[in-house]
């Protein structure tokens, strides 16, 4: 009898230990997929695909740093992966079995090689400008025909946001990109080091803090959406999603996204494998499987997001590839700013800095 | 031997899931920020033997208590923290004895279903319960357009996202750990003792404070703790429903943690709140200790 069990126990757990060897876990931003290709992904190969979201890069990082998180597909925003490539959180690709590498495009391969040099550890999934979401109707009415909705002033001016409190207006809960924000748009390099130039940022936010209902990174698509609020800090995709929810909910909601005129920022969510990866050859499949041209551009059409897939182009809709607030003009392009990871000393100061932007504390 | 077997169990499941988890934090607390994984160190080498145990030791220290001390951020994290959990206990007090007082004057044959009805929420999901806080409290929320439609406001009230929430919250979620204990205590009454104070010319209300409230002293004590302690360290509640000023020590650690990703600090913290901590706890297990010598062996 206990040898019988002992044999059921090994059998369980060899079926267990096959099981984990088919099955890809892929952890993303949420709602950055067309889910059919999930599905798609799981027919054409064979593998199991457990997919699970996160919608900070904070906590996406945390996971990397104690190790053992499990997954086998993870997907930081390039100054991340800068730093989690120092950490030695990742392995290097087997460009051997990313035949579809082919397709990449050298636009973003150029910037990309500054996070990660010679991209041995990561290839792009999307990429897209933080900027602000405007329910246009409602910031008309409140500050008139030709309000600035294609400038930082809109945000960062306290006449304006008195005016636009009363519809509600949402910042993302990010230091990283509201601090470069707020400098560039008072001329200092959006990418300092400098904690005394970074301590300028503070007298930017803290006249408007007053008229921010509220912080945070995520909730804002449904917001504008159902026209809870009129004004939104946020990433170029995610305001797409919501311009399409509300013309899909036929709610009279006109949403529009600019990526300001004094420049935004410009990132790079990456896909990479983390070096304890249980399944590092079927990572290596989903990642070939995403740079597939028509794969691509199916999820770049689902989520309004760029992508960093040259081939993709051809196959986008129309709405995607021609709209400058996906896709901005070369012109557009060069007033795009990227900036690099803080160190651990700077970072303090940072997070330090947006407690008290939040909390007045 | 067999007494001994079983006086081992508590301690070491006390040693397994506190003091071991604990010395981990503390020695965190104790080490240095590193980009690496783990984000600390030193870590300890056993393969370098003696020394490598010296130097190990050598690396710690106190840095990042004293770091705490730099910046008031801290300590109002800390104060806020104690503010809303003892705010928070008085009202589930408020709440929590009308509720217990009735159910230990019902008739017997609804007791199971009172008692059965206080532990029903606890067959959801926690978070699922906050998150329908949202749902209720929000600008569009239930509540909301509950009174805009009875006309007793005009304007919809700002609840969500601000400590009113926060305090809703707590008082929801833990209410059932206080009405238990005191539920428990005036279950166990006798009631000759309030007849007699009646015969004896005490009017129901004086009766009711000289001879209830005492003898439920002790689940009142036990319920406060059990409400208190918790909510002292609380998280999840003031990050869904709290606003951006919000200020409490679970959102400060969070930030240390993940936005820092400073595991030293974040565990400095933690160990400080435990401190604080400790002295309820104290406070707790001497009470309990106290009503079972006056029970009695």
């Amino acid at each position: 009898m206990k040898t019988y069990l002992l044999s059921a126990a090994a059998s369980l757990a060899l079926v267990a230990g096959m099981a984990q060897a088919q099955e890809v876990r892929v952890y993303n931003w949420s709602d950055y997929i067309d889910e059919d290709l999930l599905m798609q992904f799981e027919e054409e190969t064979g593998l199991k695909l457990v997919y699970d979201v996160f919608d900070s890069n904070e906590v996406l990082e945390t996971k990397m740093l104690a190790g053992g998180s499990g997954y086998d597909v993870v997907v930081p925003s390039g100054t991340f992966l800068q730093r989690q490539i120092t950490a030695g959180a990742f392995q290097k690709l087997d460009k051997s079995k990313l035949p579809n590498l082919d397709n990449m495009w050298d636009v973003v391969t150029e910037r990309t090689e500054q996070y990660d040099p010679g991209n041995e550890h990561a290839i792009n999934y999307m990429w897209g400008t933080t900027g602000i979401g405007v329910n246009v109707g409602k910031v008309q009415e409140a500050l008139g025909e030709d309000a600035p909705i294609d400038s930082w002033s809109l945000v960062f001016e306290p006449e304006n946001m008195e005016k636009l409190a009363e519809c509600g207006v949402h910042f993302l809960d990010a230091p990283a990109e509201m601090i470069p924000a707020a400098l560039n748009y008072i001329g200092e390099d959006p990418d300092s080091h400098d904690p005394d130039v970074i301590a300028k940022a503070e007298d930017v936010f803290m006249p408007v803090r007053p008229h921010i209902q509220k912080f945070h990174s995520s909730e804002y698509i449904n917001a504008l959406a159902n026209g809870d609020i009129c004004v939104a800090v946020g990433w170029s995709g995610d305001v797409l999603q919501a311009r399409d929810r509300a013309a899909e909910a036929d709610n009279g909601v006109e949403i529009a996204y600019n990526a300001p005129n004094e420049g935004a920022q410009m990132w790079f969510d990456q896909m990479a494998i983390p070096v304890d990866a249980p399944n590092p050859d079927g990572a290596h499949k989903f990642l070939n499987f995403i740079m597939d041209a028509e794969n691509m551009a199916a999820a770049s059409n689902y989520v309004y997001y760029a992508n960093g897939n040259k081939a993709s182009q051809e196959h986008l809709v129309d709405d995607v590839i021609n709209d400058p607030a996906i896709y901005p003009t070369p012109a557009a392009l060069e007033n795009l700013f990227t900036t690099t990871p803080y160190p651990a000393r700077v970072q303090r100061v940072v997070t330090r800095l947006w407690t008290k932007i939040k909390s007045g504390t | 031997m067999r007494r001994f077997a079983l006086i081992a169990v508590p301690y070491l499941w006390l040693l397994v899931l506190f003091l071991v988890p604990f010395i981990i934090v503390l020695k965190i607390s104790l080490s240095d920020i590193a980009l690496a994984i783990p984000p600390y160190t030193p870590t300890l080498d056993l393969s370098a033997g003696w020394e490598g145990l010296r130097a190990f030791f050598a690396a710690l220290d106190l840095e990042n208590f004293w770091f705490l001390t730099t910046d008031d951020l801290y300590w109002k994290a800390y104060l806020s923290s104690l503010q809303i959990a003892a705010l928070s206990t008085l009202l589930a007090l408020l709440v929590g004895y009308p509720i217990a007082y009735g159910m230990a004057q019902a008739p017997d044959e609804w007791r199971p279903t009172l008692m059965m009805l206080v532990i029903l929420p606890f067959w959801t999901s926690f978070l699922i319960r906050v998150y329908s806080w949202m749902g209720i409290l929000s600008k569009e929320g239930f509540l909301n357009q509950f009174l805009l439609w009875t006309g007793l406001v005009s304007e919809p009230l700002e609840i969500l996202n601000t400590n009113t929430a926060v305090y809703i919250g707590i008082v929801y979620t833990y209410l059932p750990f206080m009405i238990l204990p005191i539920y428990a205590a005036l279950e166990k009454l006798d009631s000759a003792l309030l007849e007699a104070a009646e015969d004896l010319g005490c009017s129901r209300i004086t009766a009711f404070w000289l001879i209830t409230v005492p003898l439920s002293k002790s689940g009142i004590i036990a319920g406060c703790f059990l409400v208190f302690i918790p909510a002292l360290g609380e998280f999840v509640i003031p990050a869904l429903l709290g606003g951006s000023d919000t200020l409490m020590i679970g959102k400060v650690l969070w930030e240390e943690f993940f936005s820092n990703r400073d595991w030293p600090v974040a565990s400095a913290v933690a160990v400080i709140l435990l401190m604080i901590l400790i002295v309820p706890i104290i406070l707790f297990q001497r009470n309990e200790q106290k009503q079972r010598e006056a029970e009695g062996p």
